[in-house]
């Protein structure tokens, strides 16, 4: 478990970071959210006891990183933003380097290191130099370090920056297969990675948590959540709208398109949570209206960042 | 303890292999020992002085050391800031005395290597003449030590900075105030108007003084304490520098 306890940062007279507060648990992938310059790196930089907080601190298993950090440290793996790596190693030495400070000698440490090189798919390169390397490689080479050791804390500050889809996805599917028995918190503004991999998302802007949830719970603030979307061919609107307004728990119906050919149209319910796309459904057939597609919106993530980080 | 030593030894190794993958290494030792070879034979005319010992060769040590050792020192920790390596280092299970003794000792080992390759002029004196063995290990030794105190100056520049231009113009320029400060010319001129005590306590902290006697041969236990207690002090402000850096 990590607990986060009021940590804040003053850099000068900025507050960076202003008394956040909050606890992880095993098996939970907590997703940092939060507009550039929001204080998200600064926090967990803190977390991982690279900068001093200013007030506050982050006990990891029980060890205060502030009076114990080499203990939590032990813990944590780490990927700090951009993936720092010393340009004039060749992967494995550097790996092989992390091995041994992570305290792993002799038969063992070779094993580790090889164990890794094969799961981040590091075997074609294990002998180049590491500034020879492209930046998904490098980027792979310090996750690779960040997990060596297999720690229970995972801080990962944008892990799939730099990655091409096929890469991003190869890490997603890594960070969920490993989540079971670990806490694991990442930061990114990659909205479809939250919903890919997290199981709960906190969104700070302005150094201070404005909202903390699950992904589908930030979904279900949306504006859009549970509206049906209907497409129709070879319809009128005015005769769809007046099929459409008059069913109950209906809040509005809004044409979005209206080339004669597709008629897209959006129905909000008044209550989010009273589904209404049956009683649209049953009125739409009755009407014999040749539907083309229907279906029931799910709210969009990225609006609700704007709306949660913007007031 | 035990692990104190591992940590240790692994940023040890880490920066030596570091030194010896580029090419910064071999242009250090040929540059090193050209230099010496140079300022021996060239300006203290090493073969007309006709005398079997190495006092010629040594005397030129601090000025030689004054040059190179910040260059050498300057990559320590301005490169780690400057790459973003140091967030990773500063976050492994290690404390910052480790790392920084890590980092010192290395570059010191290196030093004492580029120091080892110049045995040939110990086999020239003792082709031409019998010169006194243990005099020539004492100074060795204290050049060693000496070695230490500049690098300790460049270590803890390097620490202050991203640049490692800055490092090596701040650490020549303090390491310059350590030399100049026991040259006799310096001491000559501040005689005029100085108080003596001051001339006295100023000369005191200078490694030149305190190798005149190495580089005849004899190692003083005061001279040893004093390059150990400059290292430790310089150390320990590189210690205090990274502790309080600002976030970068």
């Amino acid at each position: 478990m990590i607990e986060i306890r009021n940590l804040t940062k003053y850099f000068g007279a900025k507050k960076a970071v202003d008394d956040i507060s909050f606890t992880v648990n095993k098996g939970e992938i907590l997703g940092f959210l939060g507009p550039n310059g929001a204080g998200k790196s600064t926090t967990m930089r803190m977390i991982t006891g690279f900068i001093p907080p200013s007030s506050g601190t982050a006990v990891i298993n029980g060890f205060d990183i502030t009076n114990d950090p080499i203990s939590a440290r032990k813990r944590i793996g780490y990927l700090p933003e951009n993936a720092p790596v010393y340009p004039d190693m060749a992967v494995s030495a550097y790996l092989d380097f992390c091995a041994q400070i992570r305290g792993f000698s002799g038969a063992v440490k070779k094993q580790k290191v090889e164990e890794i090189i094969d799961r981040c798919f590091l075997s074609d390169v294990r002998h180049q130099t590491i500034h020879t390397l492209s930046k998904g490689f490098k980027q792979r080479v310090c996750f690779a370090q960040s997990i060596l050791h297999d720690p229970e804390y995972l801080i990962l500050d944008e892990p799939t920056d730099g990655l091409d889809p096929n890469q991003k996805h190869e890490v997603r599917l890594m960070i969920r297969e490993m989540s079971a028995d670990k806490v694991i918190i990442l930061s990114t503004h990659i909205l479809d990675e939250v919903d890919a991999v997290c199981t709960r998302a906190i969104i700070i802007a302005g150094g201070s948590i404005v909202a903390d949830d699950t992904p589908a719970g930030f979904r279900a603030r949306s504006p859009l959540h549970g509206a049906v979307s209907v497409t129709l061919q070879d319809t009128q609107p005015a005769a769809l709208l007046a099929c459409l307004q008059p069913i109950s728990g209906v809040k509005s119906a809004e044409i979005m398109n209206d080339s004669p050919l597709n008629l897209s149209i959006r129905v909000v319910p008044e209550n989010k949570e009273l589904p209404i796309a049956n009683r649209v459904m049953s009125a739409l057939s009755e009407n014999n209206f040749k539907i083309k597609s229907i279906f029931v919106e799910q709210g969009r993530l990225d609006e609700v960042f704007r709306t949660i980080t913007e007031n | 303890m035990n692990e104190a030593v591992v940590n240790i030894r692994a940023i040890f190794k880490r920066e030596l292999c570091g030194y010896f993958s580029s090419p910064v290494a071999y242009v250090f030792i040929v540059i090193f020992l050209l230099l010496l070879g140079f300022f021996t034979f060239y300006i203290s005319n090493f073969f007309e002085m006709g005398q079997a010992d190495l006092r010629s060769f040594f005397s030129w040590h601090p000025w030689v050391y004054m040059l190179m050792i910040p260059a050498l020192a300057m990559r320590l920790w301005a490169e780690e800031r400057r790459l973003g390596t140091i967030e990773l280092i500063l976050t492994f299970p290690i404390s910052i005395t480790e790392a920084i003794l890590g980092k010192f000792l290395a570059a010191w080992a290196f030093i004492g290597v580029s120091l080892f390759f110049t045995f040939p002029m110990v086999v020239t004196v003792i082709y031409l003449g019998e010169p006194d063995i243990g005099a020539i290990l004492c100074a060795y030794v204290g050049s060693f030590l000496m070695a230490g105190a500049f690098l300790s100056v460049g270590v803890m520049t390097s620490s202050l900075t991203k640049s490692q231009v800055i490092s090596f113009i701040v650490a020549v320029v303090i390491c310059l105030f350590f030399v100049l400060a026991g040259f006799p010319p310096v001491t000559n001129a501040m005689a005029d108007w100085a108080p003596l005590w001051l001339i006295n306590l100023i000369s005191k902290t200078s490694f030149l003084s305190h190798f005149i006697s190495i580089e005849r041969g004899v190692l003083d236990l005061r001279d040893v304490l004093y390059y150990v207690s400059v290292i430790f002090f310089m150390l320990f402000l590189n210690g205090l520098v990274i502790r309080n850096r600002s976030a970068s």
